[in-house]
């Protein structure tokens, strides 16, 4: 296995014992990019110029005996939705083209004081609205498992950066899935933390009431780690919780003696599973119960409207999120309006694309007088129903699991044409966000053909503990996590 | 038809605070363009807004002063549109969760005491501006200093029914935010600003009529004007037959008239909904309570004290404390052991004619109370008279100098001194025998001869009730 294939943990590991270098390991990763970006299209933007002085800085420090992290000089990727100071952030929209922002994400800041050594700025669905980073304004990426197939989305780049070896590791945002779904599709580890846990100030608003960044790693151990790093509570952002961090890398251990394990009856009824979905989720069942857990039926009725309310709660937060985006300040302005209505008009028309546009405007109308109470209040109220649907189930389970995706990855433009069917693949992911709890997806296994599934796991509020427990267990007892894709 | 208004304002005004609303920009006034500005108020991709406290504290303030109740779970709303100034596209508001609601306070016009009802007080940021005057005089300019800037927002219930009743609500609510610390409440600068709602019905109808809202009075003066303008234009329209259309309108200052802004179907769906950045704001009613017991003594307690402890008239009363500044100063002249109905007198005449004609404030003045107490000292002390004390006040508005000083570099001080006197007067007397005789005789007008010649030869200084009884003795 190639360095730029390994876990973070295991390298660092390697470093301090002097076995590799972390020069090495870069230029480990920087070849992966060499040969492979113009294929897996994982970047928007590479800033890879300094990232082998970066890792020669880490080395130095070895040298002279100084103290190094983890992850001070591991080459790292993220998503092009946190703000970067001085470096082009895009969020995937044409409408952001060439905006150098003049100030840190808090997640960049605090990855920062660890060492961060970044590669450079992810592919995403524009304004992270997309299950296939298909919408993005600068192309699709492709996932490294089957060139043919798309990453999942929105945060595709960085999946596929890390799958490719493109990247150690990378940071996703999660509104409806958008860690977990594109993680299940290239055999990684996604883990959407509880809302709060992570500051949102400088990561670019979609729903400013279910985002949430998160690690895509490859494995759930890179996934503590990262988490460590980026938790924690921001006084920039009135919605992050004043929650205790503890060290997340302390529950690698343990099985699941005696966890109960929640099976949502209403997940994964007939029809709605591909069949090898279905096969895999036994087979990962058998082994969480091979591990002590205690699989539980849970019954939670509200989940069947989870993507109804989230595709009216979410384009709403959308349309006020993204009204900002008129062309006065940022990004290019549409040439040739006689007036300020024209001008406005004319840059949202050109600078968003067809998915961005189609949420706007859902979300403009069920915000709309005489609408409002009919999609918004009563959206609110079934995601309260959701949450309390989950109160109820934690009361009587640790977890709950299932597929993280009802298919594998699909073939590139294969839902394009058909919004609600693309939609319809964030069902088992988006109830997490509506009630702001912890989920993770972990490699649960292939298709015949090869192409990855992911299992995933929810926990109540700010149990992430809980997650890295069991996936750290299922870890040990299954090898999904170590195959790499064979790329050619 | 003898028609009746019905009038609603709604109030923006500024809060004194250091910071902006969600951000820690200073809200000093008159920077350079765009220099009180940081990531959070220009609205870039990804930021996040943080409630200032101490906005909050004082717009509690306001709410409890106007008998409000406080809610202990008030929410932010967005209010979305799109305008150069707004830079987010939504400002950041209250909608259905203010932070204080049902509350009132009195107002009193021709000696009539109203109460009237306030529905709620929200929180609110203010937009920036828009500057056409720049290099490219074809171009608008955005200047977004204002963006973020903290405002209550005070909506009236329709319960006014004249201009001079709305006018006497602002000043109200001008002198409670002032008293209260609130905010600056400097109408030049626009801390306080008013959007009048108005519309007619026939007397003794409850029916309501339809209304337009004239924006942005930011004058007590243009607040009764517009609202006089536009119930004499709603009046002839109504008799004429044409039915009201419910609109925007706008106040032109100089020619005197509103005019039509938007209509109602132009009128923005704001599309509000609550701020998902932002928590629900929870209040301990213990923080609530401390506020309360922190209130200053309010105007109309001010005036009842004036009444009782000083013998003030009500009117009097009622001039000085609606203004704070003005208050206090009296208050002060009083503590300098000045006669308060002396003291109220100057205040309410002289001195406020003055800086009427100056435009200027009693912040603006050259002199403090105790200066004013002196001055009204030697009124007491006959050692100046009350004409002579005008040409002192007027050298102490323009220069704030001593008036003892004044008195005598003027040569302004009545001859009050008996025995100095008493010389001038044994001396006109010796040189006058013949009306000396005449007044013995019984012709005592010859006493006004006396008192010419004492003067002339004081040069009008001598003090003339003590000359009249040094005459009168000597003669008698
Ligand atoms: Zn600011």
């Amino acid at each position: 296995m190639e360095l730029c294939e390994s876990p973070i943990r295991e390298l660092h590991r390697r470093r301090l014992a002097r076995e590799i270098s972390t020069a090495e390991i870069a230029r480990s990763v920087l070849g992966r990019i060499e040969r492979y970006e113009t294929r897996v299209r994982a970047y928007i933007t590479l800033t890879t110029g300094d990232v082998l002085s970066g890792a020669e800085a880490a080395d130095a420090k070895l040298a002279r005996g100084e103290p190094v992290g983890p992850i001070e000089g591991m080459p790292l990727a993220l998503k092009d939705i946190f703000i970067t100071a001085g470096i082009e952030t895009t969020c995937g929209s044409r409408i952001l083209k060439g905006f150098k922002p003049p100030y840190d994400a808090t997640v960049v800041e605090r990855l920062k004081a660890h060492g961060l050594n970044l590669l450079g700025k992810t592919n995403l669905d524009e304004f992270a609205m997309g299950s296939s980073t298909e919408s993005s304004a600068y192309g699709p990426t492709r996932n490294p498992w089957a060139f043919d197939r798309v990453p999942g989305g929105s945060s595709g780049g960085s999946a596929a950066a890390v799958a490719a070896g493109e990247a150690l590791a990378a940071l996703g945002t999660d509104t409806g899935g958008s860690i977990r779904q594109p993680a299940a599709f290239t055999s990684l580890v996604g883990l959407k933390p509880t809302y709060g846990r992570v500051s949102r100030y400088g990561m670019i608003a979609y729903a400013s009431s279910l985002d949430q960044g998160g690690p895509i790693t490859r494995d759930i151990g890179d996934a503590a780690l990262l988490l460590n790093v980026i938790s924690g509570h921001d006084p920039r952002d009135s919605t992050s919780a004043r929650r205790p961090v503890p060290d997340f890398t302390r529950y690698l251990q343990g099985d699941l003696q005696g966890v109960r394990v929640g099976l949502v009856r209403e997940i994964g009824q007939a029809g709605q599973l591909d069949p090898e979905v279905g096969l895999a989720l036994q087979a990962n069942l058998e082994t969480l119960r091979a591990l002590g857990a205690e699989p539980v039926e849970i019954s939670m009725p509200s989940i069947e409207y989870a993507v109804a309310v989230y595709y009216i709660l979410a384009p709403c937060e959308a349309s006020s999120n993204l009204g900002r985006y008129d062309g006065i300040r940022l990004g290019p302005r549409a040439a040739g309006a006689s007036d300020l209505r024209e001008l406005y008009r004319k840059t949202r028309q050109q600078g968003f694309g067809a998915e961005v546009k189609r949420r706007i405007m859902l979300g403009t109308f069920a915000l709309s007088a005489g609408y409002y109470d009919a999609y918004y209040v009563r959206a609110m109220k079934i995601r309260e129903l959701l949450r309390e649907d989950f109160r109820r189930a934690f009361a009587r389970v640790e977890l709950i699991a299932g597929p993280t995706s009802p298919i594998p990855a699909f073939r590139l433009g294969e839902k394009l044409d058909d919004p609600l069917q693309m939609y319809l693949t964030d069902a088992y992911t988006l109830p997490a966000n509506l009630a702001g709890l912890p989920a993770v997806s972990i490699p649960g296994g292939f298709t015949r053909a090869g192409l990855p599934l992911g299992l995933q796991l929810m926990a109540d509020h700010f149990r992430e503990d809980r997650l890295i427990q069991a996936a750290w267990a299922f870890e040990q007892a299954t090898d999904h996590h170590r195959r790499r894709p064979a790329l050619s | 038809m003898e028609f009746e208004p019905v009038i609603g304002l709604e109030i923006h005004a500024q809060l004194a605070t250091r910071s902006k609303l969600f951000c820690a920009c200073p809200t000093e006034f008159g920077q350079a363009p765009n220099a009180n500005t940081c990531p959070v108020c220009l609205g870039l991709p990804g930021v996040l807004p943080v409630v200032n406290r101490r906005a909050v504290e004082l717009a509690i303030r306001l709410g409890l002063a106007t008998h409000c109740t406080i809610r202990l779970d008030s929410q932010f709303a967005r209010k979305n549109y799109f305008y150069p100034d707004l830079p987010k596209a939504y400002q950041i508001s209250q909608y259905d969760r203010p932070l204080c609601e049902r509350g009132w306070v009195e107002i009193a016009v021709a000696g009539e005491p109203r109460r009237i009802g306030i529905t709620r007080i929200h929180l609110e940021e203010d937009a920036g501006k828009l500057v056409h005057e720049g290099r490219d005089p074809t171009a608008s300019y955005v200047d977004l200093n204002r963006a973020g800037v903290p405002l209550v927002e005070i909506v009236s219930e329709p319960e006014l029914r004249s201009p001079e009743e709305a006018k006497a609500y602002m000043e109200k609510m001008h002198a409670l935010v002032t008293y209260l610390d609130v905010g600056r409440g400097d109408m030049e600068k626009g801390n306080l600003r008013a959007d009048a709602n108005i519309s007619l019905r026939p007397r003794g109808s409850d029916r309501l009529g339809t209304r337009t809202e004239t924006k942005n009075l930011n004058s007590f003066r243009f607040v009764q004007q517009a609202l006089a303008y536009e119930i004499e234009r709603q009046r002839a329209e109504l008799l004429a037959g044409r039915p009201i259309v419910q609109e925007t309108r706008l106040w032109d200052a100089l020619g005197k008239t509103t005019y039509s802004m938007r209509s109602k179907e132009e009128a923005h769906d704001y599309r509000y909904f609550p701020e998902p950045d932002l928590a629900v704001l929870r209040l301990e009613p213990a923080l609530i309570e401390r506020i309360r017991a922190e209130l200053p003594e309010l105007p109309d307690a001010k005036a009842v004290r004036f009444q009782r402890d000083y013998g003030l008239s009500a009117y009097d009363a009622a001039v000085l404390v609606a203004d704070r500044a003005t208050a206090e100063f009296f208050d002060a002249t009083v503590g300098h052991g000045a006669d308060p109905k002396r003291a109220a007198n100057w205040i309410t005449v002289e001195l406020a004619a003055r800086c009427n004609e100056d435009r200027a404030s009693i912040a603006d003045l050259r002199f403090g109370p105790e200066r004013l107490a002196e001055m009204i000292a030697m009124i007491g002390r006959g050692e100046i008279s009350s004409r002579q004390a005008k040409t002192v006040f007027d050298h102490l508005y323009a220069t704030g100098r001593a008036p003892a000083e004044i008195v005598r570099e003027q040569g302004l001080s009545q001859l009050s001194d008996a025995a100095a006197l008493e010389g001038l007067v044994a001396k006109v007397l010796a040189e006058h025998p013949g009306q000396v005789e005449q007044y013995r005789a019984g012709k005592t007008k010859v006493l006004g001869f006396f008192v010419g010649q004492i003067m002339k030869a004081t040069g009008g200084q001598a003090n003339p009730a003590l000359l009249n009884d040094l005459l009168r003795r000597k003669l008698a």
